[in-house]
Parts: C-alpha cells; sequence; structure tokens
C-alpha cells in the first residue's frame, strides 16, 4: 500500500515530503522514544509519533521509513520541516491520539 | 595556580517530590562539606526555591551553583546552571509559565520548600514531576541567553535521557558538556560513546537522599571553585580542564 493511499483513507494533511507519497508501507510502528524506534522498527514502515524534534527526520532516513505520522494535530518544528524537505522523508499529521491512529493504520494494511 | 576541586554539578533537594524530606538545604549543605565537596549544583526538578536557602545555609563554607533539571516536551532531563541566582529566578518564570498540572502527594511525594535552618516554609502543588511544553533547543537557547550551561543528564539512562528520547546528539546541538551516571563513569561512556568526542563529559551523584551526597563527582582542574572557572575548564581555557578518571 502506498504512502498516499493510508493519507487519503484517514484523511491525513501532508505537511512535507509531497513528492515521495508514492512509497510502498510494509508495516507500522508506533513509538515516541527514539532510541527504540532505531533499535526496533524496519524498512518500509509507516511511523506513527508524537515526537516533532527533527531527530526523528534522521531516524526515519536512517531506517527507510516510508514515512512518520504525528498525532494528535501535532506541528513539527521549522528545523524538522526543513530537514523532511531535504531528505525527502514525508511528514503526514493526524488529529487523532496515538491508539486509534495505530489501530486505523493496522486495519488498512491487514486488509490489503 | 590551579588545582583539583571536587564537584557534583547535581544535588537535588526536598523540592523534588522523588527526593527524601531530610534533604533539606541544610542538611545536604552540611553532607556536602562532609563528604569533601567543593562545588556544588543544587537542581530540582523544574523548580528552584530551595536555592537560595542552600546558598544562605552554606554562607562561605562551600560553593553553590544555582541550577534546575528540566524537563523539555520531549520528557529529555536537562540540567540548566546559572552564574547568579537572580538568572535562575528568570529561568524559572519561563518553566512556570509552561509547566502544568497540579502534584498528588500520595502517588508523586511531597514538595517542601525549606529554609536555611530546617524551617518548612511552604509546599510547591505544582506538578514537578511533569515535563513543560518547552522544545528542548528552546530551553538550550533560553539557558545560554542567561549565561548559563546547558548539560543533557544522565544521558545513558534508558528513561529520561536525550539518548533514551531522542535517540543521537545531532551535530547542531550546542551543549556545554553531556553528565554521565555515576553507574557508567567517564572512562566507560568514552568508550560506549566514541561519536561524542567532542563534548566535555561530567558525572554526579544526582543525589535524592543525603546518603547519596559523596557517591559521585568530578574532579574540575581550575584556579578556584566558581560558576566562570568551571565554564572556563568546560572550554579547556588555560590549563582548566575535566579531569576524566
Amino acid at each position: 500500500m502506498k504512502v498516499k493511499t493510508i493519507a487519503e483513507n484517514l484523511g491525513l494533511k501532508v505537511v512535507c515530503g509531497s513528492n515521495a507519497l508514492d512509497r510502498d508501507v510494509t508495516g507500522g510502528y508506533t513509538g515516541d522514544l527514539l532510541s527504540d524506534v532505531m533499535a526496533n522498527s524496519k524498512e518500509g514502515t509507516i511511523w506513527i509519533t508524537r515526537q516533532v524534534h527533527q531527530n526523528i527526520v534522521a531516524v526515519a532516513s536512517l531506517k527507510e521509513h516510508a514515512a512518520i505520522i504525528l498525532i494528535n494535530d501535532s506541528q513539527p518544528t521549522q528545523e524538522t520541516l526543513e530537514k523532511a524537505e531535504t531528505e525527502s522523508v514525508p511528514i503526514l499529521v493526524s488529529n487523532l491520539p496515538a491508539f486509534e491512529l495505530s489501530g486505523k493504520v493496522f486495519n488498512l494494511l491487514s486488509c490489503r | 595556580m590551579l588545582k583539583f576541586f571536587n564537584c557534583d554539578l547535581h544535588i537535588h533537594t526536598c523540592l523534588s517530590p522523588c527526593a527524601e524530606l531530610d534533604m533539606h538545604p541544610l542538611a545536604l549543605v552540611e553532607k556536602s562539606i562532609q563528604a569533601q565537596l567543593d562545588l556544588i549544583a543544587v537542581c530540582d526538578h523544574n523548580a528552584s526555591a530551595n536555592v537560595k536557602y542552600a546558598l544562605a545555609a552554606a554562607k562561605d563554607r562551600i560553593k553553590i551553583i544555582p541550577g534546575m533539571e528540566i524537563t523539555t516536551v520531549e520528557e529529555v532531563h536537562l540540567l540548566g546552571l546559572f552564574p547568579t541566582l537572580e538568572a535562575l529566578e528568570k529561568m524559572q518564570l519561563l518553566i512556570d509559565d509552561h509547566l502544568y498540572g497540579q502534584n498528588d502527594e500520595d502517588r508523586f511525594g511531597v514538595q517542601a520548600i525549606v529554609n536555611e535552618i530546617g524551617e518548612v516554609e511552604g509546599l510547591s502543588d505544582k506538578l514537578l514531576i511533569g515535563a513543560t511544553d518547552l522544545s528542548i533547543d528552546r530551553i538550550v537557547d533560553h539557558i545560554h541567553h542567561l549565561e548559563g550551561l546547558a548539560i543533557p543528564a544522565h544521558i545513558d539512562r534508558e528513561s529520561f535521557s536525550i539518548l533514551s528520547q531522542l535517540g543521537f546528539i545531532d551535530e547542531t546541538a550546542r551543549f556545554d558538556a553531556l553528565e554521565i551516571s555515576k553507574h557508567k563513569g567517564i572512562p566507560k561512556a568514552r568508550l560506549d560513546y566514541p561519536e561524542l568526542h567532542r563534548y566535555p563529559l561530567l558525572t554526579s551523584s544526582d543525589a535524592h537522599f543525603l546518603r547519596d551526597i559523596g557517591t559521585a563527582a568530578t574532579r574540575f582542574l581550575l584556579s578556584e571553585p566558581t560558576f566562570a572557572e568551571l565554564r572556563m575548564a568546560l572550554q579547556n581555557f588555560g590549563g582548566r580542564r575535566v579531569q576524566e578518571d
């Protein structure tokens, strides 16, 4: 499933990286501890988090994530936006909390 | 002439909910002197009301740096050390505006403001164990604006540390030093974190109980135990430095 399909289905706002929405999503991971995400998430993941610090871009890029979804309408910092544009990491924003959003993403990915 | 001074730059008082009530400013000062510390920083979680009493209790017996252990929105614990009490109080104004919630003494502990002779002046009802809604970058900026030092606390710990919360330290960060927990110590940290070679490292007791004072300290080569000298040592100025082993 493409990042774009998930964004459309769940009404996510694309705040940057709109040129990379055709990436394939092969799984999801939810977490706010970047050390944990670095250790346990996989390539192709769509990562759900509340952290907005610029380090999220480096983690997503390093782990070759498909995209990042910020929960609870959280807004990325200016530095995060700039880094994400440079590194072509899509950042999407949802108004849902992590539990509900993870459930919806999980359902979408399971009914492929 | 330069000589070595024992410095513990991270000691809590009974204002921190997780610290014992016996950790009042006078007791803390007495224990620090007994432990042969030359310079200490008093750092409570998101609070600083006991620092002036620690200064009063110390008189000229031991040097005290006004400090605070600030919780950033990323839930990173960051030490802010300041040249004066006034600078710390200015920092506190910003923190007070960005820290929400009320303490629950039964769950988190009592937050006592105690004066220099051990009398309780009051209790703080703020949720000091909580996190501010300020980003780590914003807080570092403000600490530097007030001419303070910004030092991420216990970076090797699995909770509330910059490495647990933010994964790594990016190269644009402007920290003045990094604190290593006493369980790891500086020599082991140098082996574990070669990528952090450009940072001075220090270690502290992070004392929450009187018995913790003296369990860890960092030796600094200084001409006298002051904030200005400490800053110069972190910049390796004029032969001043941190003794790492």
